[in-house]
């Protein structure tokens, strides 16, 4: 399978990234090139990877299970060595980068018998461009950003899955970051608390950060991300603007009526294509048409309208014309 | 579900721009205001007036930030030592420690009490003549097992317990850097030895000074020295058996860096201690023992001589020299390429 590399319409992606950036002043926040991990045992977990995550970007890296999402970032964090290829974070060598760098690494982990203040106390005194004068303002800055205030005192070890999550989260906000690399950072939360880390990722962004967030879940990213690239086995299959990423695909719209007929008709005589009529529903490519046109000519032609949606085409639907599969069905 | 999310957040930004009042993380957009006004200002580098070398490369040069260095590296070193000596399980270990040289000095107490002027035996008459001499012997008692089974503890679990519990990959993004946190993690357990040692010492003499009478000490080579002069060999031997503890850490810091399971690389280090032991009673395998590491354990009682024998404390250190470097070298190699996958 070949990398497809999308340029998209938008701002960011027409930037030329190309060979290796000039230290210190990049225009991207992480580029590797031919990045290789092979395990030994000779399972290559990551095959010749070259991402380009354009700065200021909200950077989706998706893949399903067990495609070397997390082998990618513990590479980019330099917690295990590549194989092969060459890669810069910030246009330096990782282990320069890195206090600039906020990450949570497959899932969170802390000390169980320290309370989250505490914990992200050890973890400030670990990084050497940390001052420990301003560490209590940071710490007490970074719990209130992620809503653990209140929770500071507590042991680790009574904390519930979404406020470990969180703490997390705020253990990688501990400084001013250029980026932040956070992975499967909505795992194992309720739908709040997906929600909640959503905001937080686009406020985090808003900032200027950029964010390089892995997930498995499609719909996810797509809500959150400016851009995205698609892993399976180890390979890139494609990276890009997510609105050029779904650039080829057309929106639908979707009508609910009794009258399937006679709106498959109407739609008809609007000029649309593609209709397709089932049980109580329809559907046609929008086209350049107005939904609400749609809806005022059905209703004028007394068709009972009994609900109306513009289905836009989903990351999944990029993933399938891709590779033919399912997103979930790779191991 | 998802486009209804994504409009109301859209219009939650439109709509409630006077509405300050936030959820526990739901962050509306005014918060998101909130936050680039206090953020804005702030340089791209922390404290960049502070750090001087600090500069837009990322780079740390000159003076003040080798300074910060080094204080970084204190810091460090501090945040282990306080989760160490918070830690209830090591001051458990230490507390046992404390409670062997009292219980052995009540025994001894009671064995002189009872016994007849002319029957004691050479430990107990040796006691009954200074009360320093408790700490010599609760160092002979511990120093081959229980001692080393707490510094075990400390050090096995340096490496393996922060993998084990995730911690480690955090540690190293912060990034705390493998060679400084190694070094972190070893001066930790030796401080953590020598603590043990201490312990052992002072809770020994304390019991001694409160069970026997004080006054002059009488050496192994029968001549007899103040008490001034006794503890200061004291503090001779406690240097002799933390610098002992030292060696072993080292062994047990080179185990941990093998495993993602603390409790492996402590009973790693202890079965070697046991298989010495074995080694050191086996006649036949005598040319073997100068070289194993508890056979200089107990040589500290160089120090009750007359005059001190210099030459065996010094054999000793060297041999726990040789120790540091053989371990620690296997330690950093392990450690410094390691894949970090837990």
């Amino acid at each position: 399978m070949t990398p497809v590399t999308v340029t998209g319409t938008t701002q960011e992606a027409g930037a030329p990234f190309g060979a290796a950036p000039p230290a210190g002043d990049s225009s991207a926040a992480i580029v590797t090139r031919g990045l290789t991990k092979r395990f030994r045992g000779g399972q290559v977990a990551v095959d010749a990877l070259d991402l380009t995550v354009p700065r200021g970007s909200v950077y989706g890296f998706l893949g399903p299970n067990g495609s070397g999402k997390t082998t990618t970032i513990r590479m980019l964090l330099g917690l295990i060595t590549p194989t092969a290829g060459t890669y810069d974070v910030l246009g330096l060598p990782p282990a320069r980068a890195l206090p600039r760098v906020g990450a949570l690494v497959e899932g969170p982990a802390f000390y169980p018998y320290l309370s989250g203040e505490a914990n992200l106390m050890r973890f400030d005194a670990a990084d050497p461009s940390a001052r420990r004068a301003t560490a209590r303002r940071r710490i007490a800055d970074a719990l209130d950003r992620v809503g653990l205030s209140a929770a500071a005192g507590k042991r680790y070890r009574n904390y519930s899955l979404g406020m470990r999550q969180r703490l997390a989260i705020a253990a990688a906000l501990l400084g001013p970051r250029e980026l932040l690399i956070l992975d499967e950072p909505t795992n194992g939360l309720d739908p709040q608390g997906t929600r909640e880390v959503r905001a937080l990722v686009k406020e985090i962004a808003a900032d200027g950060t950029t964010v390089f967030v892995s997930s498995h879940l499609l719909a996810e990213i797509e809500q959150m991300c400016t851009h995205a690239a698609i892993m399976r086995s180890g390979r890139l299959v494609v990276q890009g603007t997510i609105g050029s990423l779904s650039a080829g695909r057309v929106p639908l719209i979707r009508v609910e009526t009794p009258d399937v007929a006679e709106a498959a008709r109407v739609l008809g005589e609007l000029g649309l294509s593609g209709v397709q009529a089932g049980a109580g529903e329809l559907t046609a490519e929008l086209g350049g048409q107005r939904p609400e046109m749609i809806n005022a000519a059905l209703v004028g032609q007394e068709v009972a309208v009994r609900g109306l949606a513009v289905v836009r085409p989903s990351l999944e639907d990029v993933f399938v014309g891709l590779t033919g599969e399912g997103f979930d069905v790779d191991g | 579900m998802s486009t209804a999310e994504t409009r109301t957040q859209a219009g939650a930004g439109a709509a409630a721009a006077g509405q300050l009042r936030r959820m526990p993380g739901l962050v509306p957009v005014t918060e998101t205001l909130r936050t680039v006004e206090r953020r804005a200002p702030e340089p791209l580098t922390r404290d960049a007036d502070e750090d001087a070398g600090e500069g837009t490369g990322g780079f740390t040069g000159g003076d003040a930030a080798g300074g910060l260095r080094i204080g970084a590296f204190w810091r460090l070193l501090g945040s282990e030592l306080a989760l160490t000596f918070r830690r209830p399980r090591n001051m458990a270990l230490l507390a046992v420690l404390g409670v062997v040289p009292v219980i052995l000095g009540i025994g001894l107490r009671l064995a002189s009490s009872t016994a007849g002027d002319g029957e004691m035996g050479g430990v107990v008459q040796n006691l009954a003549g200074n009360s320093l001499m408790l700490t010599f012997l609760s160092f002979s008692f511990l120093v081959l097992l229980l001692m080393p089974v707490a510094v075990s503890v400390v050090a096995g679990d340096a490496i393996a317990g922060e993998a084990g519990g995730g911690t480690l990959r955090y540690l190293l993004a912060a990034p705390a850097g493998r060679g400084r946190l190694l070094a972190v993690k070893y001066l930790n357990a030796v401080v953590f030895g020598y603590a043990v040692t201490a312990v052992v010492a002072v809770t020994a003499l304390l019991t001694g000074l409160a069970l026997f009478p004080g006054g002059s000490v009488t050496l192994l080579s029968g001549t007899t020295i103040t008490v001034g002069e006794g503890l200061l060999r004291i503090l001779l031997a406690v240097g002799y058996v933390g610098a002992a503890m030292a060696a072993l850490a080292a062994v047990a810091l080179a185990l941990s860096t093998f495993t993602e399971v603390a409790i492996g690389a402590i009973a790693g280090t202890l079965v070697l201690l046991v298989v010495c032991q074995v080694v050191r009673a086996v006649p036949a395998l005598a040319p073997v023992t100068p070289y194993l590491l508890p056979t200089r354990f107990t040589d500290f009682d160089g120090v009750l001589r007359d005059p001190v024998d210099y030459a065996a404390l010094r054999d000793g250190l060297l041999s726990f020299a040789a120790y540091i470097a053989l371990f620690g070298s296997i330690a950093w190699a392990r450690f410094s390429g390691k894949d970090i996958t837990s």
